[in-house]
This record gives C-alpha cells, sequence and structure tokens, in this order.
C-alpha cells in the first residue's frame, strides 16, 4: 500500500499536467508506507515516451529526504498518451531494491489515473494507493 | 577505516575502490548505479581506479529511468 496525502496527489498531477507532452518524473519520500514530500525532478530525456532523472538532482533530493529523516519510498512518472501501467521499460529498468513505483496516467486528460506499484522478479505487483 | 556511504559510517578495507565497495554493497548492477564523492559525480569508467580514503564520504543510487511503452 502508499498512502498519499491529498495535496501530494495534486503536486504531483499538476507536474504531469505541466510537463505534457513530456513525462513528468520525480520522487515521493515518507515513512513507512506514507509518503510525506514531493521532489519534482528534471526528465533529462524531455521525451513523451521515455524518462531518466537527472543524478544530480537525484542526489539532492536523497539528501535532503535524509535530513528530513525521510526515505524515498517511491518513483514516479507520467504517462501522457497510454494507461498507468508498468511498461516493458519501466520494468527493464526497476534496478532500485525496495522502491516502489507510482504512475499517472493522462490518457484522458480530466480524469487522471493514478496507480500504485512494486516490482518482483521482474514482474509488477500493484499496490493500493490510499489517498488521505 | 571508517568511511560514510549513504549517510551511514561503514568500515571498509584500506585501498578498496569505489568498484569493490559496491560489491561490498551487494550492487548488482553497477553499471546502472550513479556514485558521488565528497560531493563529485563519479565518472563511471574511474569507479575500477578510485580509491576510497579513510572519511570519504560517498553517496550511491540507481538509474532511474522508464518509458510509457
Amino acid at each position: 500500500m502508499i498512502i498519499l496525502p491529498s495535496d501530494v496527489l495534486a503536486d504531483m498531477v499538476d507536474h504531469a499536467r505541466q510537463a505534457a507532452p513530456i513525462e513528468a518524473c520525480g520522487l515521493l519520500a515518507g515513512t513507512g508506507s506514507t509518503v510525506e514530500r514531493i521532489y519534482r525532478l528534471t526528465n533529462v530525456e524531455r521525451s513523451p515516451e521515455h524518462f531518466s532523472l537527472d543524478p544530480r538532482e537525484q542526489f539532492a533530493a536523497v539528501k535532503d529526504a535524509r535530513g528530513r529523516r525521510l526515505e524515498i519510498l517511491a518513483l514516479y512518472h507520467s504517462h501522457p498518451a497510454t494507461p498507468a501501467r508498468m511498461s516493458a521499460e519501466d520494468l527493464r529498468l526497476a534496478f532500485t531494491p525496495g522502491i516502489r513505483y507510482v504512475i499517472v496516467s493522462l490518457a484522458d486528460p480530466n480524469r487522471p489515473v493514478i496507480k500504485g506499484f512494486s516490482v518482483s522478479n521482474g514482474q509488477p505487483v500493484e499496490e493500493p494507493v490510499l489517498i488521505t | 577505516m571508517q568511511i560514510i556511504v549513504n549517510g551511514k559510517a561503514v568500515e571498509a578495507a584500506d585501498g578498496i575502490t569505489v568498484a569493490q565497495l559496491l560489491v561490498e554493497q551487494k550492487v548488482q548492477t553497477p553499471e546502472y548505479v550513479s556514485v558521488e564523492l565528497n560531493g563529485e559525480i563519479l565518472d563511471r569508467q574511474d569507479f575500477a581506479t578510485t580509491v576510497v580514503a579513510a572519511g570519504d564520504q560517498i553517496e550511491f543510487l540507481y538509474f532511474m529511468g522508464g518509458g510509457a511503452r
């Protein structure tokens, strides 16, 4: 389960909409299963179909979260025109142990769909997202 | 010697390289890891030749990326 405060959710959807048609990406930090903080990061690919985080921003976010006694719980990114599912590329590049994934789909721009996943043995496992 | 890895104090052998340290840290995909040594990002090609010194601060993280297809 991923517990997502509504203000973080709104921030993430806003980021996805601002970035569209480019994929937006960032990190969600918190404790346990509860997200407390969002880090909007740069998609260095600047692509509507691919993303990768800027390592300098990634290091900065990790260190900032640590300073706040938070852990990086999830990587989020948007799918501007496709469903909120783990793509083959998402799975192929899922290297970070233990991290969860949140995908924001803007396939219907008026009704964003948010789904959470973990990856086990290379396969996606849907994680319920509880909005608080 | 003592070094700091991802914010935690770690004992490491004198003369250990960054590449060897990643093995000790159980990193299985070093080709997809970025390393910062005392605040500077290291070129991946230098992992095997960069020797870590006592008190060094090392951060490492995995590449994060993906796509819609």
